[in-house]
């Protein structure tokens, strides 16, 4: 008789092979943006998309940073990636921090209506964002914030709270409830409680929905493409714009290095923390 | 009252104090702007919400456009395939990874990071790789191969399908971290059972696994139908609708008409549909989910 680990030798190379081909074609369209942000534009004409760069060049990255034409103004990213950048810090921690002080009186507090308020908001995380545009552009003109990063702060901050809440009530729902009527035995207030016992346990949930909240906000285009103008778009509006509505010679190049500027924070988080990305993605996908 | 009384009575009113700001947030600027965009599909609103009522005449107007019928049938060409690849090649990818594979967590971290990605980079990468004249039909030339074309995106009748092939490329990982997360949580002890009862290889997969992975295809489901719907940002960076409206979705056709068309009314109608076709998908899905965990 054969060897069992010998006729399985066959279907296991098999199977190593099939996963390879998968793996290059998930991988091919971030190797063709780094390969292709490297190469001087003739090389790209010349040798294709798929060829590795020859004649190495740091030229599309300097252009695509600081003076490739963005709109009418030949800004490059840079100020749009310090618009983004503002707008993630502030809405992120602002719509954590509310988060988790929702999640903590829906789950700790039950008050009379609160599973209508948890119905509630679990519907808003799934509405399509078109039918808040219009009243959304009328109220950000009203109070003064159309065409502004703190607009697109409040925006994030309002339709990231749904989300946000659910994280930190599933998380605090399974919190010992013993331990909650300990520390209030022992006298501790409402924000003692929270202070002292819930938020230092709090590690895994905070950074599942700070880099769900980051992910979301940066990547956004829909929000930043309705409320901003031209100075202060978000990354993703001006990248588009450097693709999309450029006129003449089409730099494929410096539109590479501007597509790896804007996916790279993501990606570091990705790299840094993909067990906690997953476990957002499928928290947010199977409530509960 | 006594300075305890109002104490103990201000930490009893607490937690409410604490919610209201968000529930306020949330009951004004979702339910009061989805009520308000409600209505604006009933008004005469073009390039200013006026108050004039005009019925149903937004809707039948809507339905008498190309150009929403375009959008309604691109969105079911896009959305049916999108969903039905999405779940293929996501549950084949679990399969293939369940098998006891070395690298496993490097190989799921590498189909899963487009999912990091924004849909404008995805579109950024996709729209010169599809392009004829510079990407993938290029480079098959300068190998020599001068017969070969590949040239859906300028195409009319088939550019649908190069948005599916991004959104694909985008999604399919997640779906396959949803089903390896299922095939994950069966029991060993039922696989077990099924293997002295002969099943093996493929039937062990048919009949006994996959079953079992329910939930996480309703899942999916439910997600991807939700994303299709709301496609807006792929479509703009990847074709821009295009060529001609080859592949405006109602996303795209809603955005357009309410501001750069002017037809306000006519785009929170468009809106209105978005939503209700969204809503008859999740308000079921929610309330088994929520509904099953109190129960079960």
């Amino acid at each position: 008789m054969v060897d069992p680990r010998y006729s399985n030798l066959l279907p296991r190379t098999l199977l190593y092979l099939v996963l390879a081909l998968f793996v290059a074609f998930y991988l091919m369209p971030l190797y063709v943006m780094l390969a292709n942000s490297f190469k001087p534009l003739a090389e790209i004409r010349a040798g294709g998309l798929l060829s590795p760069p020859e004649d190495w060049t740091v030229t599309p990255w300097l252009a695509a940073w600081s003076s490739a034409a963005i709109g009418v103004e030949a800004t490059g990213l840079k100020p749009y990636f310090l618009n983004s950048v503002w707008m993630v810090i502030a809405a992120v921690a602002i719509s954590t921090l509310l988060g988790a002080l929702n999640g903590y009186v829906l789950s700790k507090w039950r008050f009379h209506g609160a599973g209508l308020c948890f119905g509630l908001m679990l519907f808003a995380c799934f509405i399509p964002f078109q039918i808040v545009l219009i009243p959304m552009a009328q109220i950000l003109g009203m109070l003064g914030l159309a065409g502004t990063v703190s607009g697109l702060v409040l925006v994030h901050v309002i339709y990231g709270l749904s989300f946000t809440t659910l994280f930190f009530r599933n998380y605090y729902a399974s919190f010992p409830d013993d331990l909650v009527r300990a520390a209030l035995i022992d006298g501790a207030g409402f924000f003692t409680l929270f202070g002292r016992i819930l938020l230092p346990n709090s590690g895994p949930v905070i950074v599942v929905t700070v880099i769900w909240q980051f992910t979301n906000i940066w990547n956004d285009f829909l929000f930043g493409v309705s409320f901003a103008d031209a100075d202060s778009q978000p990354l993703t509006v001006a990248l588009n714009n450097l693709v999309n509505s450029s006129t003449g010679v089409k730099e494929y190049n410096v539109h590479f290095a501007g597509a790896i500027l804007a996916a790279f924070p993501t990606l570091l988080v990705y790299v840094l923390a993909g067990r906690y990305f997953v476990r957002g993605l499928l928290s947010g996908a199977v409530k509960g | 009252m006594s300075a305890e009384g109002m104490a103990a009575g201000l930490q009893r009113l607490m937690p409410r104090l604490v919610f209201s700001p968000s529930l306020s947030l949330v009951l004004i600027f979702i339910y009061g702007f989805i009520i308000y965009s409600i209505y604006l599909s009933f008004t005469s609103s073009r390039i200013l919400p006026v108050n004039d009522w005009a019925g149903l005449a937004n809707y039948l107007r809507l339905f008498k456009l190309p150009h929403w019928h375009i959008a309604i049938r691109n969105l079911a060409v896009f959305g049916s395939l999108y969903i039905t690849f999405c779940i293929a090649l996501g549950l084949l990818l679990a399969i293939l990874l369940d098998q006891k594979i070395r690298l496993e967590g490097g190989i799921r971290a590498v189909l899963l990071y487009p999912m990091a990605l924004s849909f404008i980079v995805t579109g950024t990468a996709w729209k010169w790789l599809l392009d004829p004249g510079i990407g993938l039909e290029h480079s098959v030339h300068l190998l020599g191969f001068t017969n070969f074309h590949f040239g859906w995106i300028k195409d009319g009748g088939l550019a649908i399908y190069t948005l599916v092939i991004a959104a694909v490329w985008h999604t399919s990982g997640f779906v396959m971290a949803l089903f390896l997360a299922g095939l994950r949580g069966i029991d060993e002890e039922v696989l077990k059972a099924a293997r002295i009862d002969g099943a093996a290889g493929l039937r062990l997969y048919t009949r006994i696994v996959i079953p079992q992975l329910r939930p996480a295809l309703f899942s999916a489901v439910i997600v991807l139908t939700h994303l299709a719907i709301k496609s807006y940002d792929l479509v703009i960076a990847l074709t821009g609708g295009g060529p001609g409206r080859a592949t405006e979705l109602p996303a795209t056709f809603m955005y357009s008409y309410t501001f750069t068309r002017n037809q306000m009314g006519i785009g929170a109608a468009a809106a209105v549909i978005m939503l209700m076709t969204v809503a008859a998908v999740m308000i079921p899905y929610l309330h088994a989910e929520t509904d099953g965990r109190r129960h079960g």
